[in-house]
This record gives C-alpha cells, structure tokens and sequence, in this order.
C-alpha cells in the first residue's frame, strides 16, 4: 500500500520523500489534535473523580 | 540423432533445431502465459497480505503515538493552558503582591476576622482561584476552576466539585485533579505530610489550609465529598478542603483522598502569604 502510493507519487525522489514526510506529519498532526483527543473520552484509565461524577 | 538425407553438407540437425525452436518458443510462450496467469492469482493474495500487514503495522503505530500523546502531550498541552490561566488571574487580580510586614515576635498573628467566602459560581470552565501547594515544587501554582467534567480537569487541572463549597467556607471545599497526563496536577498528592500547607488565592484573599491526612477509598466512596467528610448527616463547623485523584499512578482501581483544615485567611489587600509571595508575584510578572 505505502509502495503503491510511493510509486505514484509525482516528480523525482527526492521530492517524493519531502511529499511522503509531509503526508505523516499530517496524519500525526491530525491524529494528536482530533482524534486522540475525542478518543480520550472513552479512556477510563484517567478518571480522577469520585461518586459517580 | 538422425542426419536428414537431403541436405548432407547442412549442419548437424539445423532443421531439427529449428523445428525445435519452434515447439520450444511456443511452449515457452504457452508457459509464460500460465506462469502469469499463476502470478496474477498469486499476486492478489500476495497484495491482500501485505496490505493487511501494512495496515496493523499501521494500527500499532498510531497505538504508541496515542500513549505518547497521552502521557507526554497532554502534559505539554494542558501545562500551557494552566500557566496562561494563572496568569490571566494574576493579571486580573487586585490587590498587592508583597507580604505584609512581619509580625513583632511574640504577638499572635494578625487576625482578619471570618474568611469571606465567595458566592459558589456553578459556571463550570470559569477560573476563579489559584492553588499554591509548595510541596509539590516552590514554583507550583495551578488555576482553581468550576466543575469536575472532563472538559475542565483536562484543561485546567484542578476542577471544584459544584456540589462543595467555596474556598473559605464552612463544610468541605473539594477539588479534583489528574494523578497522570493533562497537566498531572496531583501526582505528587501521596507526598504530602501532614502539616503542609496548602494555599488557596481567589480574588477576596488567601486561604491557607493544612494537610491533615489522606485516605485511599473505591472509585464510588462519594461521601468523602460530604461536608464533614465520610460523615453523613453531620452538620459541619469546620472549613475542609478535600483533594481527590486516581490511585495508584497511571490506573483508577482507586482514588486517593487528601484532606486539609483552613488554618487562617487574610484579604487580597493584606498581600500574600510570606511562603507564596514569590510565586505570587511571578505569576502577576507573567501575567
């Protein structure tokens, strides 16, 4: 799957792997500030509270 | 291997050769053919699992990213939001930052009469104090703000439990904050030793109350929020302070509990405590 995409991406390589770079720093970016964030409500490992709050 | 009659001078077995090339070539072509058609059938399974693989391999990232998240940048993240908290406070906050001069030796320290005790806001997300515990670091002073949800202890830290009272009032004034991850306001809770001080600042004055114990209870021993705490129907005539966080670190089979009593008050207009003066004046120099 990553070979395919890698293939296909356009220009020489050295920009391929620039373009590649900037595809995980979003995926991480878009992980850390929306996913894992609305995930953590279903954590119960933080639960600090007390009775049922 | 048979000479052909008809051409004696020809090289051994040229047509033979040729002729066998033929047969050869289709067969060749008859069998790539195949060993494509094998491959395509191949590759497609072959492509399925390397897909699947690529994909958990995949999962499994974004898993230890979501435990770097969770306890490194939350930490980070709710650290940032705190520290502007407590300077947005700082800044808003009236009243001088150096301490009164001291007291002449042998006289009893100077009494401000009953603490005022703020009107309970019940608007959760809203600041409204600041709490300075120098057993958890000289330097750590974390905002006080309205409700327990997710949203506020996240955030900011330290939430009130809306059913308690203000600081200063009588009856329990209870707070709850994370052991781990988003800020971590309470992991050094279990190090306090009886006797600390634990200083609250809200925009009447200062509220120095003394740790006194802690209790370590299931997730649903609500009463330690009771007024008296753990005492049911008891009408209360002292000023708690509760502190509530997970237990152990980094798991919620339980809760950890720290109590305090207030020990005295002074209004914003006498200055701070001698023992936070310095943390309140850098947090109004950041502001």
């Amino acid at each position: 799957m990553y070979g395919w995409i890698f293939r296909h991406l356009p220009g020489p390589l050295w920009f391929r792997i620039l373009t590649a770079a900037l595809f995980i720093a979003a995926a991480v970016l878009v992980l850390m500030q929306f996913v894992f964030p609305w995930f953590s409500q279903f954590n119960p490992i933080n639960d600090s509270t007390i009775g049922g709050n | 291997m048979v000479r052909s009659p008809g051409h004696v001078d020809a090289p051994l077995g040229v047509d033979e050769l040729l002729a066998g090339n033929k047969a050869a070539r289709s067969r060749q072509a008859r069998n790539r053919k195949r060993v494509r058609a094998a491959r395509t059938r191949r590759g497609f399974v072959r492509t399925l699992i390397q897909l699947a693989g690529e994909l958990l391999i995949t999962a499994g990232v974004v898993v230890l990213l979501f435990v770097v998240w969770e306890l490194w940048w939350t930490n980070i993240d709710a650290g940032n939001t705190q520290q502007n908290a407590v300077s947005q406070f700082a800044r808003n906050f009236q009243g001088p930052v150096t301490p009164a001069a001291p007291q002449p030796a042998g006289t009893p320290p100077k009494n401000y009469g009953p603490p005022v005790v703020m009107p309970a806001i019940n608007s959760p997300g809203e600041v409204f104090g600041v709490a300075y515990i120098p057993r958890f670091g000289k330097d750590y002073s974390r905002p006080l703000v309205d409700g327990v949800a997710r949203a506020q202890l996240d955030t900011l830290g330290l939430g009130r439990y809306e059913s308690s009272t203000m600081p200063g009032g009588v009856g329990n004034f209870a707070v709850a904050g994370h052991r781990q991850t988003h800020g971590a306001v309470l992991d050094a809770i279990d190090t306090l030793v009886p006797g600390d001080k634990i200083y609250v600042q809200t925009k009447d004055g200062y509220y120095t109350y003394v740790f006194r114990n802690d209790q370590i209870v299931l997730p649903t021993q609500g009463d330690v929020l009771l007024p008296v705490p753990t005492q049911k129907n008891a009408k209360p005539t002292q000023r708690f302070m509760t502190l509530t966080s997970c237990n152990p670190r980094f798991g919620t089979q339980e809760r950890i509990i720290a109590y305090a009593v207030m020990e005295s008050w002074q209004p914003a207009s006498a200055g701070p405590p001698a023992a936070i003066a310095a943390q309140v004046a850098a947090n109004k120099s950041k502001g």
